[in-house]
């Protein structure tokens, strides 16, 4: 127990906001889940381990009712796992992802950090291995895991990359309009060792349409860089000739190290973004 | 003035500013429009791309343009530019005003003080002392010591200040100016010729500076009326005779209600060129008798009212003839000099039959030489006597023959009659013929001089008795009587112990025969009064004129010697109506031989008039001018700059909307809520009861008046057969009052005084039946309010009569609802005509029998309409009182609103119905 106030202030002010965070992600990833419901998938590596009494805490869907008919017991079927995934998540922590236009639109970060945490949600429920990429910590499974990420996603440490394990798969969540080198470099880096992923790319309506007209003076979010404009309605056409060049050479980067891509807009549906990338992953397992 | 135009500017230096422009055009031209900034966090995409115009760099050279304009506006707003500008020199050291405060000066009061008033703020802004002085009070020789105050302490005293009704001459002003330290003089002039004038502006020049200010209008004055032939003559004056006018001559007096109103009125026009014009009015003797003052339609000033008096009154005198016995002795007829004394001023009835003349309803019968009558005669007379006739007889051989009166007093003689009577200075008798004894001081006729050459030769006497000496009124030399009296009831029998005519005396031949006749109120004077013939009589003023031209009561006053009367008005004998007993005359503010000239001012003196509405201040308009260009310039800006849409389009928007909002607040408010009365809007009006509220210029308190009539219409249109049409809020200035029969007027501290041409209308609308609830919604709190001062001024040209709190026995408790309190907003007392003094509860009656003529008006402060008002959509529009006992409150409200329209449309028609019930038995019998 340490008496220094402002670690204690922030801890109380992140114990606050984890429960949030979790229950949001959770509410997502239950969304989604309803979606897979009843569709049946079977085989497919995981083979038959054994049955056991359920107990109180097993959700209903794992109750294998053939067996259980058979007897007075409710049973469990246990599967084992020829080999768990583990899932890594990058979550861009740079100013640039605190920004949204208006009141109605989520932050960017704030919408990579949901998205993440759901599917984590998601994958600990199929019982992967999660994770972030920054963390020191390794991929684990669980609740445990899913607590440890939720609290490193909300008081991040802009450490960069680590070293992915390799053959895992790895999530990179940002809006991508930094320097792309790094991130080239990082894609090219895991590839290499074998790591497939997702590179999911958020942005602001704004950034997307540029809507400005007349004078302006453009400002990033650190406020160190600056644009001065005497019509920025001028600058549409080319900013948004740049915005697709950027997105197509992530593609590119993408489909060049067999990861995906995908472009998702704060204020568009969560869910949509979340199934996607569920998919995007599950696909590769 | 600037370039000829009538323009100056109270802040001159300000337009230095002007100067500046130039430069302000350099640093707009050269600075950009500011920018936004935003944070984008996509800036690094923008990095490295260049604009491709540098055109937008610099503001647009139209967006410059407005904006100086809008500068230069500002600056000439600033600077005070006023149109047709007044020449005002500053000067320095104590200013002393001095107001001509004569009747002439009343018709445009408001107007000179309104002038006092800016001298006043200029002496403010030099920080002089000043010194208000009335012309009337240094008329007088121990003329009061000008009190030297500060601008702001006479400011407080304006409403103070007022006119006389009198022509007060300057007399001992110039020494009393001689008397002062040095002083600068503006001098208020009423602008009409005056003895001593010119000597007082020496006297002022003496001193400093003198500046004259002096309306323009002339002076309007109406002499008194003259009776000429049966008609009535009346003439006006007016100070300049240039032009071509016509005025209207009123003749205003009780109509047989008791009701005062505009008897008669004809147009008098004063050719060009012309002084003097006359009007000829020829009225039935009824109307002529009822009029009590003429005056000059909607000229407030006590000179331009003239009062009636006995001298314009015709009384009805009765004459019996008898019988013709002795034919053709026409001189030796006592009736002849009767009717001689008589026919110039009294309307003469003759007959034989004493039930004919009764019945003609006489104010005087004269029996001339009459022994006896029959005795249904004589009761017949002696009931008109006790009624408040005047029966005057005349001796003569016949009655001195008869026995009449001998041993008892006769009813219809003053006292008993010894027989036969007594001849003296006859053929066969010792004794001179007898002058008259002067009269005792306890007579009516003292005063009156005895000419020399009246002698009586013959008389009857009167028995002596007791009250003999009580009774007598005029008594020979040797002190016999010679004109007896008493009373009879209301009325008296006076008896003269000699003939009619010049048989037994010279009396019948003199003039003092007419004087005596005019002293019994017999006959009345025609025309000019002489001095002596008010010799010793004591007049006390019944009613005066004020400066405006109303007749008010008079007070207490000391009573006035009768020759006085005849000096004219001046301060000891102000204006209005004097009586002696029966007598009534008029002392006017002009006399018959007034003059009216405009005064003569020397060469160096040049009045002026600053005439108000001409000094026009156009710095509302430049600025308001700025204001617009500058929301212009908003909006061109917010083009230019891109943002007048886009991503902030909402807010701004709303931006521009709170700059229009700011504008129009700032905006001269000099427009009212009006509401159009076309010819349409009459005839609507007219067609159908609609209730009317009074504009006051202040939209909040409309609003509620018009919201409260739209109540009180809906709750008469559900409870009564009343169905008013749409309230209507009209304006006394212009709108067409008549087809109203009930005004709502909201009294506020800020409603502005009605012109007199508007008070004209009203009181023609008062006098013709209207009503008009006055309303100063203070919860009538003492009458000491803000808005009930302001009533008050506002009330008090309108002539009102003596008003009241509402008795609990009077028709507006029961005309609709049975109430017992008219509460409003507030519970305050309402106020209504008084009940003449003299009303009584008849027997066996629950009410009295009040006004017969329904109260002209109601005043209160209870916030009626407030409590009547709704909104659109039906609920009341304020709370009144709380709970159960607010609505009870409110319902009370509606029920006073009812009772009052009811009051108003059928006047006193419930006060009759407290009669039924003993109609109903009576015709049972």
């Amino acid at each position: 127990m340490t008496s220094n106030p402002t670690l204690r202030t922030r801890a109380e002010a992140l114990a606050e906001r984890l429960p949030p965070l979790l229950a949001q992600a959770r509410h997502l990833a239950a969304s989604v889940e309803l979606g897979e419901h009843g569709r049946r998938r079977p085989g497919q590596g995981d083979a038959f381990w054994q049955f056991r009494p359920a107990q109180p805490g097993d959700p209903a869907h794992r109750i294998d009712w053939r067996r259980s008919a058979r007897s007075d017991h409710h049973y469990v079927q246990e599967k084992e796992w020829q080999a768990a995934q583990s899932v890594l998540f990058w979550v861009d922590a740079s100013p640039s992802m605190a920004f949204a236009s208006s009141s109605d639109v989520p932050e960017k970060g704030a919408l990579a950090r949901l998205i993440a945490m759901a599917l984590a949600t998601l994958l600990v429920r199929g019982g992967e291995r999660v994770g972030l990429a920054t963390s020191a910590s390794p991929a684990g499974r669980g609740e445990l895991a899913l607590s440890r990420m939720a609290s490193a996603l909300i008081d991040p440490q802009d450490t960069g990359f680590v070293d992915l394990p390799a053959r895992s798969r790895a999530v990179f969540l940002s809006d991508f309009l930094g320097d792309t080198a790094s991130v080239a470099q990082a894609v090219t880096q895991a590839a290499d060792r074998g790591v497939t992923g997702v590179l999911f790319q958020i942005l602001d309506p704004v950034e997307e349409g540029f809507p400005f007209h007349g004078r302006m003076i453009f400002e990033d979010m650190s406020g160190r860089l600056e644009h001065d404009t005497r019509e920025a309605h001028d600058l549409r056409d080319r900013y948004l000739d740049r915005l697709t060049a950027r997105k197509a050479e992530l593609s590119d980067l993408a489909r060049r190290t067999g990861w995906q891509f995908h472009t998702h807009h704060s204020g568009e549906a969560d869910s949509a973004a979340l199934l996607w990338l569920y998919h995007a992953i599950e696909g590769h397992r | 003035m600037i370039f000829g135009l009538p323009i100056a500017f109270t802040t001159p230096w300000l337009l230095a500013a002007l100067a500046a422009l130039p430069v302000l055009w350099w640093l707009l031209r050269a600075v950009p429009p500011a920018p936004v900034r935003r944070r984008f966090p996509a800036v690094t995409l923008l990095l490295g791309l260049e604009d491709r115009d540098a055109e937008s760099d610099r503001t647009p050279w139209w967006l410059l343009l407005l904006r100086l304009l809008a500068v230069a506006a500002l600056i000439l707003g600033f600077a005070g530019p006023v149109l047709n500008p007044e020449e005002r020199q500053a000067g320095r050291g104590p200013l002393l005003i001095f107001v001509d405060a004569q009747w002439t000066a009343a018709s445009d009061w408001p107007q000179r003080i309104a002038a006092i008033e800016d001298q006043l703020d200029d002496a403010a802004q030099a920080g002089r002392t000043v010194a208000i002085t009335l012309s009337h009070d240094v008329g007088l020789a121990d003329g009061a010591a000008p009190q030297w105050l500060s601008a702001g302490d006479w400011r407080a005293r304006l409403p103070g200040l007022s006119p006389v009704s009198w022509d007060a001459p300057y007399g001992a002003a110039p020494q009393w100016v001689a008397g002062l330290q040095d002083a600068d003089t503006v001098w208020v002039s009423d602008g009409l010729a005056r003895e001593g004038r010119s000597d007082l502006l020496a006297a002022f020049e003496a001193k400093g500076r003198v500046d004259v200010l002096q309306p323009t209008a002339p002076r309007l004055g109406l002499l008194p009326a003259q009776a000429e032939d049966g008609s009535l003559v009346l003439q006006a004056l007016r100070s300049e005779a240039v032009t071509t006018t016509e005025l209207q001559v009123q003749a205003i007096g009780p109509d047989p209600t008791g009701v005062e109103r505009v008897l008669a009125a004809s147009p008098l026009t004063f050719s060009a060129g012309a002084a003097r014009g006359e009007v000829r009015m020829a009225l039935p003797p009824e109307l002529r008798n009822r009029i009590t003052r003429f005056q000059l339609a909607a000229q407030l000033a006590a000179g331009a009212v003239t009062l009636a008096d006995d001298s314009l009154r015709r009384r009805r005198v009765a004459l019996l003839t008898g019988t013709q016995s002795r034919e053709g002795l026409e001189l030796l007829s006592p009736l002849h000099y009767l009717r001689e004394a008589l026919v110039p001023s009294a309307e003469v009835i003759e007959d034989e039959s004493i039930t004919t003349l009764v019945e003609a309803g006489p104010e005087v019968v004269i029996l001339p030489d009459v022994p006896s009558l029959a005795e249904p005669d004589q009761k017949a007379l002696a009931a008109w006597v006790a009624k408040g006739g005047l029966l005057l007889r005349f001796a003569g051989p016949r009655l001195a023959a008869a026995d009449t009166g001998r041993g008892v007093e006769d009813i219809l003689l003053p006292v008993r009659l010894r027989s036969g009577g007594r001849v003296v200075g006859g053929a066969m008798s010792w004794g001179a013929p007898r002058a008259l004894a002067p009269f005792p001081d306890t007579s009516p006729f003292f005063g009156l001089r005895v000419p020399d050459d009246v002698l009586v030769r013959a008389q009857i006497l009167a028995e002596p008795g007791p009250d003999l000496a009580d009774r007598t009124m005029a008594s020979l030399a040797d002190g016999t009587p010679l004109v007896t009296r008493k009373a009879l009831g209301d009325g008296q029998v006076v008896l003269f112990h000699i003939s009619a005519n010049a048989e037994w005396s010279s009396l019948a031949l003199s003039g003092l025969f007419v004087q005596m006749l005019e002293r019994l109120a017999v006959s009345t004077r025609p025309g000019q009064v002489k001095s002596e013939a008010l010799e010793g009589t004591q007049w006390v003023a019944e009613r005066l004129l004020d400066p405006f031209g109303q007749l008010g009561p008079a007070g207490a006053q000391a009573g006035v010697d009768g020759p006085q009367l005849l000096a004219g008005a001046g301060a000891d004998v102000p204006p209005g109506l004097y009586a002696d007993g029966d007598r009534l005359m008029a002392v006017n503010t002009l006399d018959a031989d007034a003059q009216m000239s405009p005064a003569n001012w020397p060469a160096h003196i040049a009045p002026r008039w600053e005439d108000r509405s001409a000094t026009r201040s156009l710095a509302p308009y430049l600025l308001a001018g700025a204001l617009i260009v500058g929301v212009i310039d908003v909006l061109a800006s917010l083009l230019i700059s891109g943002r007048l849409w886009g991503a902030r389009t909402m807010k701004g928007a709303a931006r521009v909307g709170a700059v229009f909002m700011f504008a129009m607040l700032c905006a001269p408010n000099d427009s009212v809520a009006q509401e159009v009365g076309t010819a349409d809007g009459v005839i609507g009006a007219a067609s159908t009861v609609t209730l009317a509220h009074v504009l006051t210029g202040d939209s909040a308190t409309d609003e509620v008046a018009k919201a409260g009539l739209t109540g009180l219409s809906d709750q008469l249109f559900s409870r009564t057969s009343v169905e008013p049409a749409p309230p209507f809020g009209l304006d006394v200035e212009s709108d067409d009052l008549s087809v109203y029969p009930f005004l709502y007027w909201p009294i506020t501290d800020t409603t502005r005084q009605p012109s007199p041409e508007a008070y004209g209308r009203l009181k023609t609308y008062l006098a013709a039946g209207g009503f008009i609830l006055f309303d100063t919604r203070d919860a009538g709190f003492g009458g000491e309010s803000a808005a009930a001062l302001r009533l008050r001024t506002i009330a008090l040209p309108l002539g009102l009569p003596p008003l009241e709190p509402v008795p609990l026995d009077h028709v507006l408790t029961r005309s609709f609802y049975l109430l017992e309190e008219f509460p409003g907003r507030a519970r305050g007392p309402a106020w209504v005509e008084a009940a003449p003094p003299n009303a009584e509860r008849a027997e066996g009656m629950p009410f009295r029998n009040l006004n017969d003529g329904v109260s002209p008006v109601i005043i209160g402060g209870n916030d009626w309409a407030g409590a009547w008002a709704i909104r659109s959509d039906g609920a009341p529009m304020f709370p009144v009182g709380r709970g159960q006992a607010g609505d009870r409150q409110r319902e009370m409200a509606v029920r006073f609103g009812i009772n009052l329209v009811m009051h108003v449309l059928t006047g006193n028609y419930k006060s009759d119905q407290v009669h039924v019930p003993a109609l109903l038995e009576r015709l049972g019998e």
